[in-house]
């Protein structure tokens, strides 16, 4: 009970404590983490319907997976759709929000700046909103008779032709093709007949919608508060001698960004990229609140596919072998990216 | 050094000079309107939520009102917001105070106190992080029906009492207290718990005070989880969830005044807590370097 019980009686008590002091942890994790996930694998190969009880579902192997991946059909059409639009988003916002996140990290960083704390609280501000009110906001924005539309009229001196942006299926690449008089009816054969994976070239190569464009906009804008921040922090933490004896040595600043503050930024850099796939892959509460995968499913993403199949589709095994998927490619984005950034981190 | 300076021209200097002068004016340029395009659309909605339906639409979108009226605000009260607003508000503050207490604990134990199965626990944490929450849509979703959580307040906060990005803020913390003060209070004779809350917690005030923000910020904010497990009783709906559920109902005729009421009360506590602890929250994020 006391100190004088000696090394021993020490080490229990320090059992005891920490075993008791995690308990609440453990409980809830396994019950809400672990558990699922192992039921989450378990679901997936069955076709349980949601609405009668879990135990009831049958047992189906690997049925699920086959109508994703290999069977044509609408499962497989849907789900390489999702993979298709949730990928241009990813390779949309993932770069543009590590960018400007990254100039607007080094331009607030600068010793003479003035209004610093200004700056840092506006554009970190729409990080802190719901993610449901920004949508709404940018719903109303997107309109036809929209600010967005109004202030690129303005920009353009009238040359621009007003769109409802929500409701926009065409592609970006698919416009851009057509300006060179490329359209579904004048594409070669091969692109528009041959299907991989039940989604033709020719809607592989379609570019994020118009509609889907808008949302990685918005979810760039709300995002590159929190990366800035991060920025910010690693900045701080590159001794200033460093800089210094560059300048003695008659770098400039641009040899100085380069040559200094990119590599010592490489490790943030990977963070933020990693935050930025795994943010990008799940999108899904914009989804919901302004499109619903529409129009023309050009923004169903991966994980609103997951939620419509289980929660509108009664369909949950067939939406828990969609999430399973769903993790396996995140982690094996994660672990390429380690790979790509970890060697280059060697040299 | 002195070779140097003289080696640079005078005119390249001066250039210089006027160089730096662009450069300033160019960032201040692209900082203000890059302020501008995130304070605008803030501003246009709040406007917009107090202008009658014919304005809204007018062309130009104008940040005054002509008629100022709370008619947008009048109808959320039809749609019985100020019952979400509630439920918003204790199922916030009840995740808040559980993340408080378990992460402290948690992240206390695996700091400071060396017990058998710390590490495997600690490794088994930080798996979990790498599950993306999508993935557990369905599966807690039927963990929830088996435990009879789903359309109840359990089912609301019970699952978010703790979080593994809670307990790695305070884990980081306690690392970085000095251990001198629990071995005075040891050698006194205290016990691990009475050296926990007598001597270290008092010590986490700022770490403490970030995790309020975080936790009640994810709460209030979340979406994805009030959605699977409120699925009949709109009693229970929270703020996000209920505006969701507005909008789908309201088809092609969006009342945006109302729209925007919602998202403005919706986004005003949080603002007010921004403004009041802005510090906590950049160091908070600065500080654990984890947030997601």
């Amino acid at each position: 009970m006391t100190v004088a019980t000696g090394i021993r009686g020490e080490d229990r008590q320090n059992a005891i404590a920490g075993w008791l002091f995690m308990t609440p942890t453990i409980l809830i994790f396994s019950v809400f983490i672990i558990i699922p996930i192992i039921a989450a694998v378990y679901f997936s190969m069955t076709d349980w319907n949601g609405i009668s009880p879990p135990i009831e579902a049958n047992f189906i192997g690997l049925d699920n997976y086959k109508a994703i991946l290999t069977e044509p059909g609408i499962r497989q059409t849907d789900f390489f759709t999702a993979l298709k639009n949730t990928t241009y988003f990813a390779l949309g916002v993932v770069p543009m929000q590590t960018i400007i996140s990254l100039l607007l990290a080094v331009v607030v960083n600068q010793s003479l700046l003035r209004f610093k704390s200004f700056f840092r609280t506006t554009y970190y501000f729409p990080s802190i909103t719901s993610s449901v009110a920004i949508s709404l906001m940018f719903l109303f924005f997107y309109q036809k008779s929209g600010l967005v539309n109004q202030v690129l009229g303005t920009l353009t001196f009238g040359a621009w032709e007003p769109i409802a942006w929500m409701a926009d299926p065409r592609g970006l690449i698919h416009i851009v093709l057509s300006w060179f008089g490329l359209t579904i009816r004048t594409a070669p054969d091969f692109l528009t007949q041959t299907s991989l994976f039940g989604v033709t070239l020719w809607s592989w190569i379609s570019g994020p919608s118009v509609a889907l464009t808008g949302i990685m906009i918005m979810n760039t804008w709300t995002t590159i508060g929190t990366m800035m921040i991060i920025f910010l922090a690693a900045l701080q933490d590159i001794p200033n001698f460093v800089y210094e004896a560059s300048q003695i040595d008659g770098a400039t600043a641009w040899t100085q960004f380069r040559r200094i503050t990119l590599p010592m930024l490489r490790p943030t850099m990977f963070f933020v990229v990693t935050l930025g796939l795994i943010g990008t892959y799940q999108v899904f509460d914009q989804i919901y609140v302004m499109s619903s995968g529409g129009p023309a499913k050009t923004t169903l993403t991966i994980a609103y596919l997951v939620y419509r199949n289980g929660f509108n589709n009664s369909q949950m095994g067939l939406g828990a072998a969609i999430a399973i998927l769903l993790f396996i490619i995140i982690f094996a984005l994660t672990m390429i990216q380690r790979r790509i950034t970890g060697s280059e981190a060697d040299n | 050094m002195a070779t140097m300076s003289e080696s640079i021209p005078q005119s390249n200097v001066n250039g210089r000079a006027s160089w730096a002068t662009v450069k300033q004016v160019l960032s201040y340029g692209i900082l203000f309107l890059l302020a501008l395009t995130f304070i605008y659309p803030f501003l246009l909605a709040i406007a917009t939520s107090f202008k009658t339906l014919p304005e809204i639409n007018q062309y130009p979108v104008s940040l005054i009102p002509r008629v100022v009226t709370l008619e947008g605000y009048q109808r959320l009260l039809t749609f019985n917001v100020p019952r979400w607003t509630l439920n918003s508000a204790v199922v916030a503050v009840a995740v808040t105070l559980g993340n408080l207490l378990f992460a402290s604990l948690g992240g206390y134990a695996l700091a400071r106190i060396r017990f058998p199965g710390s590490k495997a626990v600690f490794l088994g944490i930080l798996g979990t992080m790498m599950i993306p929450g999508i993935v557990l849509l369905i599966p807690m979703f039927i963990v929830l029906k088996m435990l009879g959580f789903v359309d109840t307040y359990a089912g609301l906060i019970v699952p978010k009492l703790i979080t593994a990005f809670s307990i790695f803020l305070m884990k980081q913390f306690f690392e970085s207290v000095p251990r001198e003060l629990e071995e005075a209070a040891r050698i006194d004779g205290a016990s691990p718990l009475q050296i926990f809350f007598r001597v270290v917690l008092p010590t986490a005030k700022p770490a403490l005070v970030a995790l309020i923000i975080f936790s009640f910020q994810g709460a209030w904010n979340d979406f994805m989880h009030p959605l699977i497990v409120i699925t009949v009783n709109q009693q229970l709906f929270t703020l996000p969830l209920g505006l969701a559920l507005l909008r789908g109902g309201m088809g092609q005729n969006l009342q945006w005044n109302s729209l925007m009421a919602g998202s403005m009360l919706t986004t005003l506590p949080m603002a007010i807590i921004f403004f009041v602890f802005q510090r906590y929250f950049i160091e908070g994020i600065s500080y654990s370097g984890i947030k997601g």
